[in-house]
């Protein structure tokens, strides 16, 4: 079959880091074509070429037989390539029907029509959200489905997903799964970026693994399995995903919530987490889970109910007063919320924390604050240039370990991680792991919150499954599983049809 | 320091590479001061003289010096501050009438006028910070108010400072080493300014609140707090620059500062601070404001018509402004 794209020969430096150090790689028609390989791998870089956003040093684009001469993304995008980029690139103050056009909008605009249009795109491909909502005011994952939409708006023949399941919950990313067998079927080629390596193997046909800025290979999916890849992609086998736990002791009870409430969101909750103990909280998005960690974290004001921590009630007014009663929360909008992106690696890690770096007059201590962050930086494996740069020179996976850096720096008492692992390679997964269980050992009360139920049924001691607001119920790990999970996620009956666009 | 690359074959840089992008963003105001200064040094015999220098330099002090260190302060965190003028004028003129006309010693007056202008400013920051409303309509209000009140305790009259307020207006004209005392007071605050937003935990805040204020939020930093002080200080550095404005003429005038907003914005941004917030630095500021003070002192001695300064004065903050865009084209 012949290539619909080729890319031959790909170079890219960024100062002296070298991203992409002669990639070959092509896309066929109807093909799902998997991108694999391990934060910093050069993955993104690589489709930003192909999309026209940054023009390699060296190599060549062929598209259709032709050398291909991109001045920007409006060539490329007019030769039919869609991106759907990793970090979101959405205007939040309009509404999303104005995303989905932005840049194809007419100079008077027919509110009447545009919302249809774009309800039309929304609805063929299943995604239950309001053409008319602001998209600021949606969840992270529906930003996402907004950004999906964009792209499959317009007509087509390669579209790149990077990373689009990385905040989105098992069905969500089921159907996204069934849009790409639909754009297949239609002859689109797709490239597919994903850390989610079962679910990669779900739907694609052949699969590359770039490592380092290189090919390692590029192999027929039938051919190949989980482990084969992943040895591929980290260059060694890896024993396990999720590591042994080390002997933990439950201790007391860190934090108590009594029916916690605010507005329709969130409808009475009550659950505690002890010291030592590993708490997952499961559900679909928008079910609620996320407003809770932020009313605990003081981030969002507390409407009805208590919040207790050590046995006494907290009245927190902001994250200042939660941080400084030992909460700490890794939220989920790495790039809104997680990060100051212009600023460096060590800047952002400290930042929760500063005074540990400082003097008592407020002086940075420059060589304190540079040691202590190399140290974790390289527990977490994080592949940077220098801890100075500023954290947009990183790729996404590694800007997520910026901000769990900047937590475990914190060393709060109860920590809440909401999506802790959001676009991180698999290797650095499963440190990560390790890091939660041992932060749980040294007696430190953990709750996270995760769509990826693997992640869930590994590290926690239990699950409570939150759904339209409400508790719905509790797992303990002999009954781990999808269907239950699901069962209780969706229980109240209406989170089927609602759980999505309810929020 | 060490660098370290992490994972796999990737080699560790040694040293951050040169990077073009990042060399103009530092030098580009300084390269306008330069050229500024061969212009002027070619163009009049009088211009690099020490007493024209120190002429100029004692320009900016009482000028859009001081009170443009507060405004970078206040643009680092994406703010705007449009009383500077106003606050500067009511420093000017509660200088006289702390002094003169209630009869306060001057070692309590000075600080009773800085606290004043300190008060200006928070009223100013309260309102941003807390209930977030905007900068620039806060700042506008209290822009009104505070010419008002220097209307109102001069009675629109000049408040002439006399034997009095003798210890100011020695400060005024005084010289140490030969250089005037505003000189050395805003050689001063630009170095503590300077160490506060590079080696301190304040500053570090101040410019990440600019960048991204949630992020910090949710850092745990207590961001409204960090966004009142500037305008505190912006505050405090508008009144010690009316009180050298009275030091200097002698009066305490109500018409001090008018339209001075304009300026000291100017100044900054001429520094290449981006008014979006979390970009800026003392020194280019201070280097601003000198472009400034160059460009009048030069028109000034070539002769150019008042009315024509300003149009060339326009004509230097949009060349400065288009230098910082193609600095940041180059880096994209
Ligand atoms: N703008 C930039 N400036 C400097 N370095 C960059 C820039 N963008 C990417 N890099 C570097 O290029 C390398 C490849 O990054 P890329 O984003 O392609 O990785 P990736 O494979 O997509 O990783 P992830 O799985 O984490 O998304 C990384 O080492 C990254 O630090
Ligand atoms: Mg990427």
């Amino acid at each position: 079959m012949d290539a619909l794209v080729q890319l031959r020969g790909i170079k890219k430096s960024y100062g002296g880091v070298k991203a992409l150090r002669g990639v070959d790689f092509d896309i066929r028609p109807g093909e799902i074509h998997a991108l694999l390989g391990e934060n910093g791998a050069g993955k993104s870089t690589l489709m930003k070429v192909l999309g026209g956003d940054i023009s390699a040093n060296e190599g060549t684009i062929i598209v259709d037989g032709k050398t291909a001469n991109y001045r920007g993304p409006a060539d490329a995008k007019a030769s039919g390539i869609q991106m759907i980029h990793q970090e979101l690139a959405l205007a939040p103050d309009l509404s999303v029907a104005e995303n989905i056009y932005l840049g194809a909008l007419p100079t008077v605009i027919k509110w009447r029509d545009l919302n249809r249009a774009a309800g039309e795109v929304l609805d063929r491909f299943g995604f239950d959200i309001g053409p008319r909502e602001i998209v600021g005011k949606l969840p992270i994952a529906l930003q996402q489905i907004v950004e999906i939409a964009k792209a499959l708006s317009k007509k087509a023949r390669i579209i790149v997903f990077d990373e689009p399941t990385a905040v989105l919950s098992g069905k969500d990313a089921e159907r996204l799964h069934e849009i790409m067998l639909q754009l297949r079927a239609q002859g689109v080629g797709v490239v597919y970026i994903s850390h989610r390596l079962d679910e990669v193997f779900e739907v694609a046909d052949r699969m590359t693994v770039l490592k380092d800025g290189e090919t390692v290979g590029t192999i027929d999916a039938k051919d190949t399995d989980v482990a084969q890849i992943i040895s591929m992609m980290v260059g060694r086998r890896m024993s396990a995903m999720f590591p042994e736990k080390p002997e933990t002791e439950i201790g007391h009870e860190v934090l108590r919530v009594e029916n916690l409430g605010r507005g329709r969101k969130v409808l009475g909750v009550n659950f505690s987490v002890r010291a030592g103990e590993i708490v997952g909280l499961g559900g679909l998005v928008g079910s609620g889970r996320t407003e809770v960690a932020k009313m605990i974290f003081g981030a969002d004001p507390i409407e009805t109910g208590k919040v207790y921590l050590n046995g006494e009630e907290l009245r927190l007014k902001s994250p200042h007063d939660a941080v400084r009663a030992g909460i700490n929360l890794l939220p989920e909008d790495r790039k809104g919320e997680g990060v100051v992106i212009d600023f460096p690696i060590k800047v952002n890690s400290t930042m929760a924390m500063m005074g540990k770096i400082t003097n008592k007059f407020g002086f940075i201590r420059h060589s304190t604050e540079s040691r202590d962050i190399t140290e974790l930086t390289d527990q977490l494996t994080l592949k940077c240039g220098h801890i100075g740069d500023p954290v947009s020179t990183l790729s996404g996976g590694n800007q997520q370990k910026v901000v769990l850096a900047k937590w475990m720096f914190a060393g709060g008492e109860l920590i809440i991680f909401d999506e802790p692992t959001r676009g991180v390679d698999v290797g650095a997964k499963s440190e990560i792991y390790g890091l939660i269980n041992q932060m749980a050992a040294d007696g430190k009360a953990v709750l996270v919150i995760s769509s990826e139920h693997q992640e869930l049924f590994g590290i926690c001691d239990r699950i409570l499954v939150m759904g339209n607001g409400a508790l719905q119920g509790e797992l303990l790990p002999p009954d781990f599983s999808d269907e239950n999970l699901l069962h209780l996620a969706m229980a109240s009956g209406v989170a089927e049809q609602n759980g999505a666009n309810d929020v | 320091m060490s660098s370290k690359a992490t994972g796999g074959t990737s080699e560790v840089i040694e040293k951050r590479p040169f990077d073009k992008a990042e060399f103009i963003e530092k030098y580009s105001t300084f390269g306008i001061f330069l050229i500024l200064v061969v212009v002027a040094t070619l163009w009049t015999d009088t211009f690099l003289t020490e007493r024209n220098m120190l002429n100029v330099l004692r320009q900016v002090a009482a000028g859009t010096g001081i009170m443009a260190v507060g405004m970078l302060f206040v643009i680092l965190t994406r703010g705007i501050d449009l009383s500077v003028g106003s606050i500067q004028a009511l420093g000017s003129v509660l200088c006289g009438y702390y002094i003169v006309q209630l009869d306060i010693s001057i070692w309590f007056g000075i600080p009773l006028v800085l606290l004043s202008g300190a008060a200006c400013g928070a009223i100013t920051g309260l309102f941003v910070a807390y209930l977030s409303l905007p900068s620039f309509v806060m700042s506008l209000a209290m822009m009104a108010m505070a010419r008002g009140l220097s209307l109102v305790y001069s009675q629109g009259q000049p408040i002439v400072l006399g034997k009095a307020g003798a210890a100011i207006t020695e400060f005024g004209s005084g010289r140490f080493l030969n250089v005037p005392m505003p000189v050395w007071l805003m050689a001063f605050i630009f170095i503590v300014a300077g160490i506060t937003l590079n080696f301190t935990k304040y500053g570090r805040i101040i410019k990440a609140i600019g960048s991204n204020e949630e992020a910090v939020r949710l850092s745990g930093i207590n961001v409204p707090r960090y966004v009142a002080s500037v305008y505190v200080i912006s505050g405090v550095l508008a009144a010690t620059a009316g009180i050298i404005a009275a030091s200097r003429t002698g009066i305490g005038s109500s018409q001090v500062g008018v339209g001075a907003e304009l300026n000291v914005i100017a100044a900054v941004v001429i520094g290449g601070a981006s008014l979006m917030g979390g970009r800026g630095g003392v020194i280019n500021t201070l280097i601003g404001a000198l472009i400034l003070g160059v460009m009048t002192n030069l028109m000034n001695l070539a002769g150019v018509p008042g009315y024509h300064q300003q149009v060339w004065m326009g004509v230097i903050i949009a060349v400065a402004m288009l230098l910082h865009f193609s600095v940041t084209k180059i880096k994209n």
